[in-house]
């Protein structure tokens, strides 16, 4: 409801400069939400509550909605993202070849589930439908580095590379 | 009107061209099955279960937001659409939990009811149940997400009707779910408790919250002495959750039922009604002589607290602070009552049975223990207490008429119209007028402030003085005139301002009603106990005439001030 500062500063600085900047770009356009949000979030790296807050606020829209629409593009992202984004692939060729026991060597590894991130902000677990490496199968990408013919045995010499 | 010619089912109609396939269906005398569709909200073509063939369309079509054109044929009945709606229950019964037999919605649940209606006799898909936790996080309503078929009606209702827009749809598909922002509780976003959301739920997915075990508990305990109030609009909708027409009039039956299950003091909130309009009344007339803050806005209603509360902090000071007549009510119980009556007032429990969800947490409020104890212990909706009814085995319609007991079941015309948008409005100015005049009132009747339209307005001439007075129901319109108060443009006096669609009687503890009218009948009910009273001003109650001259003192006095009055605070939920 509120949408008072929630850090210590007493409500003198305003945290959301950046964010105001954003919004006083699209004050006049209609429909304007989504690309408000996309740059918000390149801005601050991931959709903050109090960010998700202040837009619902500044654009009068209610916060349910929001988190409607936030919670339905999977670019859009309420917690931090870690430094590196590895995704596992679930798609037909990865799974007939084991892409579930892939997942699961590697959130055993980092100890997070899938769409989580490790606590030190280092690693976050997503998986995709296909990454149109089939030949590679079962496959994952780091960051920009694609990773094949997986084992799960393997799995933590390459996620050591990025520790 | 514009009319457009069709055939339905083989049968020629001229319909309003402004209809939807569905709409042009009633008047052609077919039931076609609907689910996520509601009749008085935005239709969305969600669930697909009114799926009809249109010659020349390419597949079955959702009839509830397809609209009419000339010459259009529709067929509603053929095998490919029976088994494609059955399809659809079936495949929504897939993944919902079947736990109907002891689900608080049994026997009144829509997908039920349409399971049965689509013939379906097995459901041939065994799918992924969801595990969502249940939301119990308030006083007056429980969510399991688990019973929910994502119909949104809830959403709309909450945004449309109320204008709140607690919930929305979120995530996507299987795990779509319908969740207030965050996903968080309903104690920690902007819900009023209203309840609406539950009136419109068509399963178990938003539900009132069942407080009936520990006043069970607590008739059963001997050395207890249970006292109950009945809120006006809950005479008018009992005899519907018992299977009476809409609107019936339940009065005596409602009190020798409360008798039998065991309370030992059957009184009536419209003596406490009558209370609020005397200290309310008192004041207006304060505020309009010494330049008080104007309008003054009602407060009987605890969903538009909450609401003003958490959207307009800023004007809480046009809220009356005369308390609601469930809290004048619970008050009085274990002070005044219990001194009449000689109790201990730690062996009393108060009891209110009330239209409404928002008035159970109402009643947990921290400040409502004027009487130095929980002034009401527990409130119990209009369906709760007609569950009550039915497991205690009493058949109602076999019940002969009580009276309720003295001296707080003495009541005025003026205390029942609460139960209806504009009745305290209309209650007030019957004892207001004659407070300004000092003369009698011919016509009590004040119809301009009756009725379902959504903000009514009026003036009046009362001794000389001009008196602008504004009715609004439903939170969508309350918004409405608060951005015009907010904005300076609002130059009433006295506002009105009851949550609910048509006031109490269309609260959130109301048993369900898909009938149109029913809201109107539920009205007619409640006008008709007020011609049927003898007194009908609040001020001539000589049950309150005795209160105040033996041991409240004066409207406004110290004794009222402590007991009867409240104040409001800007409420944070995160």
């Amino acid at each position: 409801m509120s949408n008072q500062c929630k850090c210590n500063c007493g409500g003198k600085s305003n945290a959301f400069t950046q964010l105001d900047e954003i919004l006083s770009k699209y004050q006049n356009t209609k429909g304007a939400l989504i690309p408000v949000l996309q740059e918000a979030q390149s801005a601050y790296g991931y959709l903050a509550r109090e960010v998700v807050d202040y837009i619902a606020e500044k654009m009068n829209i209610p916060v349910s909605q929001i988190y409607g629409v936030v919670t339905f593009y999977s670019q859009f992202h309420l917690n931090p993202r870690g430094k590196n984004i590895i995704r596992v692939c679930q798609g037909t060729a990865c799974h007939v070849r084991g892409a579930k026991a892939i997942l699961k060597a590697v959130e055993d590894n980092l100890k997070i589930a899938a769409g989580e991130t490790t606590s030190d902000l280092n690693f976050t677990l997503e998986t995709v439908a296909c990454l149109g490496a089939c030949g590679l199968a079962p496959v994952m990408m780091v960051n920009d580095d694609t990773h094949g013919r997986l084992t799960p045995e393997g799995i933590t010499e390459i996620l050591d590379k990025y520790r | 009107m514009e009319m457009v010619n069709m055939i339905i089912d083989g049968g020629k109609f001229k319909v309003p061209k402004n209809f939807t396939i569905l709409e042009a269906t009633r008047i052609a005398g077919v039931k076609v099955p609907t689910l996520c569709n509601h009749p008085e909200l935005r239709p969305e073509g969600n669930c697909r279960v009114c799926v009809v063939e249109v010659k020349g369309a390419r597949s079955l079509v959702a009839s509830c937001v397809y609209p009419v054109s000339e010459g259009m044929v529709v067929n509603t009945n053929s095998p490919a659409i029976r088994e494609a709606r059955r399809m659809v229950v079936e495949l929504l019964l897939a993944n919902h939990p079947q736990d109907c037999l002891s689900c608080q919605r049994n026997l009144h649940c829509e997908l039920q009811t349409i399971a049965a209606e689509v013939g379906v006799r097995q459901v041939r898909f065994d799918g992924e149940k969801k595990n969502y936790p249940l939301d119990n996080s308030n006083p007056s309503l429980v969510r399991d997400q688990n019973k929910c078929i994502v119909c949104g009606r809830c959403i709309r209702a909450c945004s449309e009707r109320q204008g709140v827009h607690v919930y929305s749809f979120a995530n996507r598909g299987f795990n779509t779910t319908v969740v207030p922002a965050f996903n968080q509780g309903l104690d920690k976003v902007s819900c009023t408790y209203c309840g609406q959301c539950a009136s419109v739920c068509p399963t178990g997915a938003i539900v009132i919250k069942d407080d009936t075990a520990p006043v069970w508990q607590a008739l059963a305990n001997p050395a207890k002495h249970v006292v109950v109030q009945t809120a006006p609009a809950v005479r008018v909708a009992l005899g519907e959750a018992l299977g009476m027409p809409p609107g019936s009039v339940v009065t005596g039956k409602m009190v020798a039922a409360l008798k039998r299950l065991g309370f030992s003091k059957v009184f009536d909130t419209n003596f406490s009604a009558d209370l609020t309009i005397m200290e309310e009344g008192a004041e207006f007339l304060d505020r309009l002589k010494n330049g008080g803050t104007l309008p003054m806005i009602t407060s009987c209603s605890p969903g538009w607290v909450n609401f003003a509360e958490l959207f307009y902090p800023d004007l809480l000071d046009h809220l009356s602070t005369a308390k609601s007549p469930q809290q004048m009510f619970g008050a009085l119980v274990k002070t005044y009552y219990a001194e009449q009556a000689k109790l201990d007032p730690a062996n009393v429990i108060s009891v209110s049975i009330m239209p409404c969800t928002a008035k159970k947490a109402e009643a947990i409020r921290t400040e409502m223990c004027a009487s130095g104890y929980r002034d009401v212990d527990y409130v119990l909706t209009t369906t709760e207490l007609a569950k009550m009814i039915q497991e205690a085995g009493i058949d109602f319609h076999f019940l002969a008429e009580e009276n309720y007991d003295d001296p707080m079941g003495i009541a005025t015309g003026a205390g029942v119209i609460f139960g209806a948008s504009g009745g305290v409005m209309e209650a007030a100015l019957r004892t207001v007028s004659e407070l300004i005049t000092g003369e009698e009132l011919e016509c009590i009747d004040f119809k301009d402030v009756r009725g379902l339209k959504g903000v009514k307005e009026a003036t009046l001439d009362i001794g000389g003085t001009e008196v602008r007075v504004a009715v609004v129901h439903t939170l969508l319109n309350a918004r409405k005139i608060m951005d015009k108060i907010r904005a300076g443009e609002a130059n009433y006096h006295f506002i009105e301002i009851m949550a609910c669609p048509g006031g109490c009687i269309g609260g959130g503890g109301q048993p369900i009603s898909m009938t149109n009218d029913f809201r109107q009948k539920r009205i007619d009910g409640i006008y008709e106990c007020d011609t049927k009273s003898t007194i009908r001003k609040s001020h001539l109650n000589p049950a309150i005439k005795e209160l105040y001259t033996s041991w409240l003192g004066e409207p406004l006095g110290e004794k009222s001030h402590k007991l009867l009055h409240t104040h409001y605070h800007q409420q944070y939920r995160d």
